[in-house]
């Protein structure tokens, strides 16, 4: 925020508005490849209804999505297609990495299985379980939620960063140029 | 309580069968017709294993590589034998063995009249083909493309030996005994399509 | 013709192709190069799991097509020869994840064949409750997709809910949802908790009245005849020799089913029908999933009828896990709890070749034992992978839309595909 406050105090109300509105309609990509699909499907349907949490629009499209769930393995394999999957989301973008074999490959330590997701796209929450209940998927898109509200994802902060950056060069360039001649600022 | 955990290393034990005693219910059927697979195909038969004898639950006929499909086409539609569903095709690798031949190719049949069961088995060296069974039974494709992808065993006139199971670019056979069990190979592109394996 | 052409206002006139323009051309090919190839999967929304498709189109009808598989590969058959035959356990739940319950039943089988170890009869009763119970949510589960490709969400609803329910009782039984790991090699995990019997009648009564809901809201609904009714026909000498076995066959007329032909546990003592259909068509395999379903519920009512208290350990100290109270209370049994995990017990060397009936079909372990406690070959024969290679033929010909009913129809499960 800047001393006078103005035009920054306005910003940061509108991100904190922008932000409200991203969490409460998380657009799931459900990459449910093996065992936590079927629980990611539980957690959808009538008995615990992840509509209530704003997060029932089911886009098959990444281009549509914003939070992509990847409920189970993802072996070597499968490992450059999710990338492309992940590339292809349109920023900002969160990722559940639900269940122990998506974390950290789980009980499946052998020549085929990526070893956790988060050695390839950055993870924003970890759901534990093999494979988790609904609540607990549930409750990852809870915390997702107060992330993304704090600002707190990774694309949120990439996003942030790239700004600051920008800012920091037009800043230094602005610098620069006043201490530039005056013949060549006009 | 006792405390010793391995069993007698001479332990044979009788299988049980849960509720279908087998032998007894197949025992004389497939005496006949480890008889009639003798007479018929003489020397191609290397051996047949019952299960009294050794402890299998079905009998294991050994045929040569080169009989393998003529023996399978007459399993399945012998009268008597009828064994025209095929359950499964695997191999088994004898790394260890001391002997002229690695792998053993393993026919798993089911007669769906009878609903007997037989077991065919194939020992081939290394680097040495066995006939595709594709003509006996069209399914047989996969499972001899997922024999060839973990084991690398080649089916001769196979019209589409690719791997399966593993990347197309993976070298090896994660199913051999001398592969790591962490072998890992990382490819960072998803592969092509391939028109030309359209059926 | 000619009429109706001079009626059309004047600007617009219609091409005709020179006479003979066709003769130079394939016959099924309006344009020429109109073939498409397009790519299915892995993550599209129709392919279950993770499935890829390629075909070849002319329009909207498939002219050629291939599958393929092992975008979930997690080498389970590596790990069984890595693995205790104890620890194994855990890895055959991840094999058809839709019905976790029979595959621990099946396994467990497989070993006991081998190590020629009987098991109490509660221990085959509770086991009989477990592959019905099994059988019931997948074919609830794979109906329910199946309708939901189609366009028909509210009927997976209902599907999913007898779900849960099912699942409250499978807590009950074994404190997990999915991946059960109940049975033992010997014996089961634990007992039924009292009144798990009375429980299990009043659930089969419940689904029963949902299967009747949502037989009556799918099975003459002309949308979804319409959409199933004779597409992609496998017919039954089809079926033999591409080795389909279980409702996809059972649909087309080839009448195997391992309960009734090949009896393992108690399936000689109770009674139900093996229903078989004709066509071998996507509505076939519905209505003869929905008809198992009511079966499965009729033998379960009789497995609570019959079971009986007592153990549910085999007496073959081989396999027999120490209670928890021997381990903690004296120093053998804690030395001997250590070995039996970590060391595993031998089974003695032979093979077998052990197949269940489970819920797409024949689940079958092939075990090698050379007398140690780690498997020399752990085979296991998932029915997925012989249905999913059917699928190149029973699409062929068919129109592109229709590929998603043929595979809900089948069921495809990733797990027992891959393995």
């Amino acid at each position: 925020m800047s001393k006078d406050g103005s035009a920054s105090f306005l910003t940061t109300r509108l991100d904190a508005l922008i932000n409200w509105g991203r969490k409460n309609s998380l657009w799931p990509l459900p990459y449910g490849t093996s065992c936590c699909g079927i629980e990611m499907m539980a957690t959808l349907a009538a008995d615990y209804d992840m509509a209530r949490f704003g997060a029932e629009a089911i886009r098959f499209s990444p281009r549509q999505a914003d939070m992509l769930i990847v409920a189970g393995i993802i072996n070597l394999k499968m490992a450059p297609i999710l990338k492309t999957v992940y590339d292809q989301m349109a920023e900002p973008k969160w990722v559940v990495s639900m269940g122990a074999c998506a974390s950290s490959g789980g009980i499946f330590n052998v020549y085929s299985v990526l070893q956790g997701i988060d050695t390839m796209i950055p993870v924003d929450v970890y759901v534990p379980g093999c494979p988790p209940a609904p609540e607990g998927l549930m409750h990852a898109v809870m915390r997702l939620q107060e992330m993304v509200q704090k600002g707190e994802t990774h694309s949120q902060r990439r996003i942030a960063l790239r700004g600051e950056a920008k800012k920091a060069i037009e800043t230094s360039l602005g610098a620069r140029a006043a201490q530039a001649p005056k013949e060549l600022q006009q | 309580m006792t405390f010793t955990l391995r069993a007698p290393a001479d332990i044979r034990t009788q299988i049980s069968t849960h509720g279908a005693d087998w032998l007894t219910k197949y025992g004389d059927l497939w005496k006949t017709q480890a008889a009639r697979l003798k007479e018929r195909f003489g020397e191609k038969i290397e051996e047949v294993r019952f299960p009294v004898d050794y402890p299998t639950d079905v009998p294991v006929v050994y045929v040569q590589k080169d009989a393998i499909v003529e023996v399978l086409r007459f399993a399945r539609s012998e009268s008597g034998f009828e064994y025209g569903f095929l359950a499964d095709i695997t191999a088994t690798d004898e790394l260890n063995e001391q002997s002229d031949w690695r792998f053993e190719v393993v026919y798993n049949l089911l007669s769906p009249t009878s609903f007997a069961r037989i077991r065919f088995k194939v020992r081939v060296p290394e680097n040495v083909e066995v006939p595709t069974a594709i003509d006996v039974w069209p399914g047989a494709n996969w499972a001899e493309r997922e024999v060839w992808d973990m084991f690398g065993v080649r089916f001769a006139g196979h019209p589409n030996l690719r791997r399966i199971l593993m990347d197309e670019r993976w070298e090896g056979h994660p199913l051999r005994k001398d592969y790591p069990l962490r072998g890992y190979q990382v490819f960072t592109e998803p592969t092509e399509i391939h028109p030309e394996a359209m059926e | 013709m000619e009429n109706v052409e001079k009626n059309y206002p004047s600007g617009i006139s219609i091409e005709r192709p020179a006479p003979g323009f066709r003769d130079s051309h394939d016959p099924d090919d309006l344009w020429d190069d109109s073939r498409v190839y397009i790519n299915i999967g892995p993550t599209h929304p129709a392919m279950h799991g993770a499935l890829r498709m390629a075909a070849k189109l002319n329009g909207e009808t498939i002219e050629g097509s291939y599958c393929e598989f092992g975008y979930t590969h997690r080498a389970k058959e590596k790990l069984g020869e890595n693995r205790t035959y104890h620890n194994f356990i855990v890895y055959t739940d991840r094999l058809n994840y839709c019905s976790a319950l029979m595959n621990n039943v099946g396994y467990a089988l497989a070993v006991e064949k081998l190590m020629g170890i009987d098991v109490p009869e509660r221990c085959v009763w509770l086991r009989m409750i477990c592959c019905e119970l099994a059988r019931v949510t997948d074919h609830l589960i794979c109906v329910g997709i199946n309708a939901v490709d189609l366009g028909a969400f509210s009927f997976f609803l209902y599907g999913f809910h007898q779900r849960e329910e099912a699942y409250t009782l499978i807590e009950k039984l074994c404190g997990a949802r999915l991946t059960t790991s109940y049975s033992r090699i010997g014996g089961m995990m634990q007992d039924a908790p009292d009144g798990f019997e009375k429980e299990l009648k009043a659930w089969v009564n419940r689904t029963r009245k949902v299967i009747d809901e949502m037989d009556e809201l799918l099975t003459t609904n002309k949308i979804w005849r319409n959409r199933t009714v004779g597409v992609s026909t496998f017919d039954k000498n089809m079926c033999l020799q591409y080795s389909f076995t279980g409702p996809n066959a059972r649909a087309a007329g080839l009448d195997i089913d391992l309960r009734r032909d090949q009896p393992y546990l108690f399936y000689k003592n109770v009674e139900f029908d093996v229903p078989v259909a004709r066509n071998g068509d996507v509505y076939d395999r519905y209505l003869v999933r929905i008809a198992e379903i009511r079966q499965s519920l009729n033998i379960l009512a009789q497995c609570a009828d019959k079971m009986k208290k007592g153990p549910i350990w085999s007496e073959d100290k081989r396999v027999r896990i120490p209670d928890k109270d021997v381990v903690y209370n004296t120093m053998e049994g804690m030395i001997y709890h250590f070995k039996f995990f970590m060391e595993g017990f031998a089974v003695p060397a032979g093979e077998a070749y052990t197949a269940i009936e489970a819920t797409n079909g024949e689940m079958g372990f092939y075990i090698v034992s050379k007398g140690t406690p780690n498997s020399h070959r752990m085979r296991i024969r998932g029915p997925s992978v012989w249905h999913y290679q059917g699928l190149t033929p029973m699409v062929k010909g068919e129109k592109i839309a229709d590929l998603v009913a043929a595979l809900g129809s089948i069921n495809i499960i990733a797990g027992e595909l891959d393995r």
